[in-house]
């Protein structure tokens, strides 16, 4: 009996993913609201505030796709999903979209059904660790007791370095980045490691920041990234290309301020801008919107690079430099393709 | 002339099936088996329908795999390297590990709390009653997390048992309580250590077939022989072979010099373990108390007046008199929470336990994506284990129960 209660479940699950394959958008719209699953709080990129209002890096990009396709950015019902939950909660069609720090692998993309529409922080796993240990390389880490969150690419990562230098560890598996906070500060492990931006992230809620060091060591390429179901390529675009369209509005000077009066008409010397915000051509149609989705998605939290001083830059507590998510054009990694 | 009719004869008729009261249960029955055969038929196709469609399939290849992951407890070798189907079996064994442990704890204390609540000392059974109802009525993922939470904030992290000037002294020279756990001296073995196990297991016969000895001689002569006896056979062979072989059997304390992060060596009782054990023990000690005092109090109140009118002490009439009776009251509902504990153990991953649940339901599920897979095998090995526990169990439960001629 107990078997086929199981079987039922899954079987329900296996349903929900098959009715929701096709026609997210459709479904989305007939809802009025984006299901975007987020992290349960990570400070920066993905927390409510004080007032219980989601706020963060990942959560502009919710919220652009909210108001590209449904025209209004509040429109969102934020899904907090853990390492272990995400993937299942996306497949099953519980939420539209996943912007929750994810790292673009092979296996998810290809073996796991998903699809990566882009990459919206270029990351790389590093370590934490209190300043009075005196650590200053992650090759003196012999021996350490290491908390690490479980279901992630980190666990995968560090195996691979600690092996690779041929030094030991005692691994400490834990749900969430609250209760690895909490065991970190406590001494229960002496390192804590994650994505280098969640580390600053953790990092900027101590009392005393100054009491820890990142290492220098990053030992991962971490792309991190929004992603969606396979299979619902129209879904996908809508989404890829909200996310260029942040990316595009700074590498043209499309601000927060200033994308009202320049998408009110076209002019003749910014052909790109003009596409980008539908004075000109069709692009918004081709998608399955309207003409002005690019110029809404930009007008809720500006535009990338607006986002990220605003939830994570320098100006803030978490403090992290634009590095490799500067334009191509200042030496970072970020390079959307041409809206044409 | 009479006529002869002969009786009727019984011809079965289609109608029978719902009109005769001898069949009707049945084919009521055999529609409940058709449709339930059908809708699990249904489901089923509908599951591997919605897999093929989107592009999966259901495949055990993946435990063959390098895992990938480490795990910071493990009773056989494992690392990095060993397939998912090694991690598998290094969380069974620490599933089962913590089961056994807590299963011998829960049942400790909850026969000493469940034999004291009917204490006529007041304090005694009301502080008993105050402990079954705090611990029962709390959930045990509550327990864990609180027990988890408080020896992660009572003990000292390891750095003040190290260097050079430690803060902290180690307990008798090898006992260290930090927040990672008890680190406790190991045994080493050295050469003859095999001869010195062997001397102490063949000891322990000896000294059982001493106390049945004793007993047969004092049923059928009447004579005492000392009982005592039994301890002094238990140890002293062993005591001696290890004297002899020139200590073969020796203990390491754990080091404190050898790594700056964490002492090394000895046996470390992680607190993953100690959280995990304590909650579960304490947790359903309240409920083994309870059916413990249900079977006390199903002896009838004769049969202890009868035992202390014969001169019996009260320690006796309990031990002699009372639990015997009452053991076929206990040992069911006894079976079910054990079944308890090891299915309770799943909540391991509060605390970063390594069991089942967290290697093969928890990473491998999340590395490989496999989860239909994973929780089938979860199933699998949740039910075997159980049906194993509860036929055991079933074995000894006929042994005390009333023999009925």
């Amino acid at each position: 009996m107990n078997k086929s209660v199981v079987f039922g479940a899954l079987t329900v699950a296996g349903l929900a993913a098959g009715a929701a394959a096709a026609g997210t958008l459709d479904d989305v719209k007939a809802r009025g609201k984006l299901n975007c699953g987020v992290s349960t709080g990570l400070v920066g990129f993905a927390a409510p505030d004080a007032s219980g209002e989601w706020k963060g890096f990942d959560v502009a990009v919710c919220r652009a796709v909210a108001a590209a396709v449904l025209d209004d950015p509040s429109a969102v019902e934020f899904v907090p999903t853990t390492g272990k939950t995400r993937f299942t909660a996306l497949a099953s069609g519980e939420i539209d979209m996943l912007a929750r720090n994810t790292t673009w692998t092979f296996s998810r993309d290809v073996d796991l059904k998903f699809e990566f529409v882009g990459v919206n922080y270029y990351d790389g796993q590093g370590f934490m660790i209190p300043k009075e240990l005196g650590v200053s390389s992650a090759k003196e880490l012999d021996g350490a007791t290491v908390c690490i969150q479980t279901g992630t690419t980190t666990e995968l990562n560090l195996a691979d370095f600690f092996r690779a230098n041929n030094i030991s560890y005692e691994p400490v598996p834990i749900e969430t980045n609250a209760e690895a906070q909490q065991q970190y500060l406590a001494g229960a492990c002496d390192v804590y490691t994650t994505d280098a931006s969640g580390l600053a992230a953790t990092r900027a809620t101590f009392e005393n920041p100054g009491d820890h060091i990142v290492l220098p060591e990053i030992v991962s390429k971490e792309p991190l990234g929004p992603l969606v179901r396979h299979g619902d390529n129209e879904w996908g675009d809508i989404v890829r290309w909200t996310l260029n369209a942040l990316i595009s509005a700074e590498e043209l000077g499309v601000t927060s301020t200033n994308v009202a009066g320049l998408g009110e008409k076209a002019n003749p010397e910014t052909p790109e801008i003009n596409r980008l915000l539908g004075t000109e051509g069709n692009l918004g149609e081709m998608l399955g919107l309207d003409a002005d989705w690019a110029k809404r998605a930009i007008a809720v939290e500006g535009n990338y690079g607006e986002i990220f001083e605003k939830n994570i830059g320098e100006s803030t507590p978490i403090g992290l430099a634009r590095g490799l998510n500067g334009q191509w054009k200042n030496g970072g990694l970020l390079y959307s393709p041409p809206f044409r | 002339m009479a006529t002869l009719t002969d009786p009727p004869q019984e011809s079965f008729q289609l109608s029978m099936l719902l009109n005769d009261t001898r069949y009707r249960s049945y084919t009521f029955q055999f529609i409940a088996l058709i449709v339930l055969i059908a809708i699990m038929a249904y489901l089923m196709s509908n599951l591997f329908a919605n897999l093929r469609a989107a592009g999966l399939n259901i495949s055990y290849g993946f435990l063959t795999d390098p895992a990938g992951y480490d795990i910071n407890q493990r009773l056989i070798e494992y690392d990095s390297q060993s397939t998912h189907l090694r991690a598998a079996l290094v969380g069974i064994l620490n599933t089962l590990l913590v089961a056994s442990m807590a299963c011998v704890t829960a049942t400790i204390l909850g026969v000493i709390a469940g034999v004291l609540r009917l204490s006529k000392n007041w304090l005694v059974s009301k502080l008993m009653a105050f402990y079954v109802e705090a611990f029962r009525n709390v959930p045990v993922f509550i327990w864990i997390l609180m027990i988890g939470t408080f020896v992660t904030l009572s003990g000292d992290a390891p750095k003040a048992f190290l260097g050079e000037n430690p803060s902290r002294e180690m307990f008798l020279g090898g006992f260290a309580f930090t927040n990672r756990g008890l680190y406790m001296p190991a045994v080493t073995a050295g050469a003859g250590a095999g001869i010195v196990v062997l001397v102490f297991l063949a000891s322990i016969v000896a000294a059982f077939w001493w106390r049945s000895h004793v007993k047969k001689t004092l049923f059928k002569t009447g004579k005492l022989l000392p009982a005592w006896v039994f301890w002094p056979i238990l140890i002293v062979p062993a005591i001696l072979a290890q004297l002899v072989l020139g200590s073969p059997l020796g203990l390491i304390a754990p080091d404190t010099m050898a790594n700056r992060f964490n002492i090394q060596g000895g046996l470390l009782l992680g607190k993953p373990l100690i959280a995990l054990w304590l909650a579960l023990s304490v947790y359903t000690g309240a409920f083994i108390a309870e059916n413990v005092r249900a079977g006390i109090q199903a002896v009838n109140r004769g049969q202890t007046e009868a035992a202390a009118s014969l001169g019996l002490r009260p320690g006796r009439i309990m031990n002699l008199v009372v639990l015997p009776q009452a053991l076929r009251v206990i040992i069911p509902p006894l079976i079910s929470q054990y079944l308890n504990i090891t299915k309770n153990s799943s909540l391991a991953i509060a605390v970063g336990y390594a069991d089942i649940t967290a290697t093969l339901g928890g990473i491998t599920l999340n590395q490989t994506g496999r989860a239909i897979e994973c929780v089938l095998l979860l199933m699998l090995f949740y039910l075997t284990i159980s049906l194993l526990i509860s036929a055991v169990m079933n074995v000894y439960n006929k042994s005390v129960s009333l023999k009925e001629r």
